[in-house]
């Protein structure tokens, strides 16, 4: 789902297999249930027989695969061993670093496809053809415009674009034009190649928009790492956990929830998210048309959709498309919503056409830009 | 037999050879023609062709030849003389036997552990440029070039040498030293050995090698993809991100446009290659 992204740990999250004691393996609710047809076509669990009947089925089938997960990534790790515990499905992630593009890619019609997908916004609009209805329990809680209408993508997290340093290298920053003092030299960095990575195009989005830029024009942005540039402050390293961690990027525009999860490596690290360009993003998840484990994918979703799925995102310092919902009813895990950084301002969030705009323009100008 | 048809059986023995070749070389090169071919809307037409002459992507090929020229360039004449001090040396001695067997492992050195290796030592953390600051040197004074085309070229070249000694060494032997002695005992100096004798038996062979150099940093990828993470400075870069873009920019069929383009630059690069190896074959036998 993001290129360049966290750890290099493949191995830790090639396969998430857990299993438990108590596995009652008969299916329980005897009247109902959900046969691989239904279940392919199902877009909500009533259509499935019902939850009891969708857990059934998803049991019977006992795999799900998932795709570009890092486990340090909006808490993914351990949602997937949550996940698989609590239903006895062996959750199989492959490539977890991948691309939201990546993701789409793998869908090539054999049982090793990915169920489920979680992208960014223009990769799901690119692919609704490729992916099937589907609305969870909890649907009316997702806001009208954070979800297709028949739920073909849905949203499922969040965040803000940020900047995130480490406070013993460089001065505290009080704004994006900082960045181009001389206590920056050589310490600036992406989180993402902002031609191809979603998280990376609305970095330079953001500082287009602190820098006089609009979400229409994200020139401004270009420009400024051009400047950042010629003053030898930009490096042109992706940024991820190891980087961070090195001291290879002690200075990373990125997403405030992936950004918080440097602070166990680097305790100095601290983020900064501009008040005059609060840009924020969500991802989106849809299921396979072709998904080879039809109702694993949606008992996914709604474990995802469900109060425990939507805190353990929490967890992760993402925002949760339910949040307010669940904030409403008492539900959301009131300790870690309070750990999320304090966001003062308006967030502004790009639409599909204008991320779609942006990635032009940056995909004509970045290279002369920067190098 | 004789003066018949000869059973194939001979033939046989290159089957796999031949098989390989379809599957891993001529397949590949049929999909990606067929593929460059098949427009963004899904009809056939050359569009995608159009598109390598966007600036940004005549930008990215114009990069990628000059750092495989200028690496090839001079690690081709780095090379020669790294060469020429061996082959003068003792035919079996100690300096001939370490500098071949290290050649040939490090002109196989590439990819991620190579852009690690430079990272480690010369990188913003790396240990050479920290001992250097702390002695007042800041090799990074106008900006990090390590990840830039000045830091490929440099990395390239780490492979480059070592490869010009492996395929050029064989050149080199086929110079006997009578020919030198024929020169001296017709009373030429140094220059007219070089210059009429050495020089022209030579001079195809070193181009030659010089295109094989090119053709090997042009075609690299997993360093340059390790390196440097963001940007297509490269057109292996721009087919990368045109393949995995989550950012609307994806075009399977504009990157193998680009892969077909970079595959006739080789064809050339090879061709002229195979033509001046003839010419060279000839002598040093």
């Amino acid at each position: 789902m993001k290129l360049g992204s966290l750890t290099r740990r493949l191995g830790l999250a090639a396969v998430a297999f857990l299993v438990v004691a108590a596995c009652g393996s008969s299916p329980s609710n005897a009247t109902a249930s959900c046969s691989e047809s239904t279940a392919k076509t199902a877009n909500a669990a009533t259509a499935c027989g019902g939850m009891d009947a969708l857990v059934a089925a998803a049991k019977a089938e006992g795999k799900l695969n998932v795709i570009a997960l890092p486990p340090d990534w909006a808490n993914y790790g351990a949602i997937i061993s949550a996940f698989s515990a609590k239903y006895n499905i062996t959750v199989n992630s492959i490539n977890p670093n991948g691309s939201s593009q990546d993701e789409v890619n793998a869908f090539d019609g054999t049982s090793r496809a990915p169920d489920v997908v979680d992208v960014g916004q223009a990769v799901a609009l690119a692919n609704t053809a490729k992916f099937t209805p589907y609305k969870v329990a909890t649907w009316s809680d997702i806001p009208t415009g954070a979800k297709e209408s028949t739920g073909l993508w849905f949203n499922d997290y969040g965040g803000y674009m940020g900047i995130g340093y480490d406070s013993t290298k460089v001065p505290a920053i009080t704004s994006v034009s900082d960045l181009l003092g001389s206590a920056f030299k050589s310490k600036v960095a992406l989180s993402g190649d902002p031609t191809k990575s979603n998280q990376g195009l609305n970095g330079v989005i953001m500082a287009s928009v602190a820098n006089g830029g609009s979400l229409d024009d994200v020139s401004k942005g270009v420009d400024f790492f051009k400047q950042l540039k010629q003053k030898g402050n930009y490096v042109p390293v992706v940024g991820t956990p190891a980087t961070v961690k090195s001291g290879q990027t002690p200075v990373l525009f990125e997403w405030d929830y992936l950004s918080a999860s440097h602070g166990k490596d680097v305790s100095s690290w601290k983020i900064f998210v501009p008040t005059n360009a609060i840009i924020g993003g969500y991802y989106s998840q849809a299921i396979n048309k072709d998904a080879p484990h039809p109702a694993a994918a949606r008992l996914w979703e709604e474990y995802l959709y469900s109060d425990e799925g939507q805190n353990l995102w929490l967890k992760g310092g993402a925002r949760p498309v339910r949040q307010a919902a669940m904030t409403t009813s008492g539900k959301v895990d009131a300790a870690a919503a309070a750990a999320l950084p304090s966001v003062p301002g308006t967030p502004q969030v790009p639409t599909g056409d204008q991320t779609s705009k942006a990635s032009q323009y940056v995909v004509a100008n970045w290279s002369q830009a920067v190098s | 037999m004789r003066g018949g048809r000869r059973l194939p059986l001979s033939s046989i023995g290159v089957v796999p050879f031949f098989a390989y070749i379809a599957v891993f070389l001529l397949l590949p090169t049929a999909i990606i023609l067929g593929g460059s071919l098949v427009a963004p809307d899904g009809t056939i037409s050359l569009a995608n062709f159009a598109g390598i002459a966007k600036p940004y992507m005549a930008k990215s090929f114009a990069n990628s030849i000059l750092i495989s020229a200028v690496s090839a360039v001079v690690g081709a004449f780095a090379g020669a003389l790294l060469a020429y001090a061996v082959v003068t040396g003792k035919p079996n001695g100690i300096l001939r036997r370490s500098v071949m067997s290290a050649a040939g492992v490090v002109a196989q050195f590439g990819g991620v552990t190579l852009a690690f290796a430079f990272i480690a030592t010369l990188g913003t953390v790396g240990f050479v440029y920290v001992f250097l600051q702390e002695r007042g040197i800041d090799i990074y004074a106008n900006g990090v070039w390590l990840y830039d085309q000045t830091g490929l070229t440099l990395i390239y070249l780490y492979f480059q040498i070592p490869l010009m000694v492996v395929v050029f060494i064989p050149a080199l032997d086929g110079i006997r030293p009578q020919w030198r002695e024929a020169t001296e005992s017709l009373g030429g100096g140094t220059w007219h050995y070089w210059r009429y004798v050495a020089g022209p038996l030579l001079f195809p062979s070193f181009l030659g090698c010089t295109l094989l150099l090119f053709a090997n940093s042009f075609s690299a990828y997993a360093t340059a993809a390790a390196l440097i993470t963001q940007g297509g400075v490269l057109v292996p870069l721009q087919i990368q991100a045109l393949l995995t873009s989550e950012t609307g920019s994806s075009s399977p069929g504009f990157a193998k446009a680009l892969a077909l383009a970079m595959i006739v630059i080789v064809l050339v690069v090879m061709t002229l290659y195979t033509l001046l190896q003839r010419r060279t074959a000839q002598w040093l036998r």
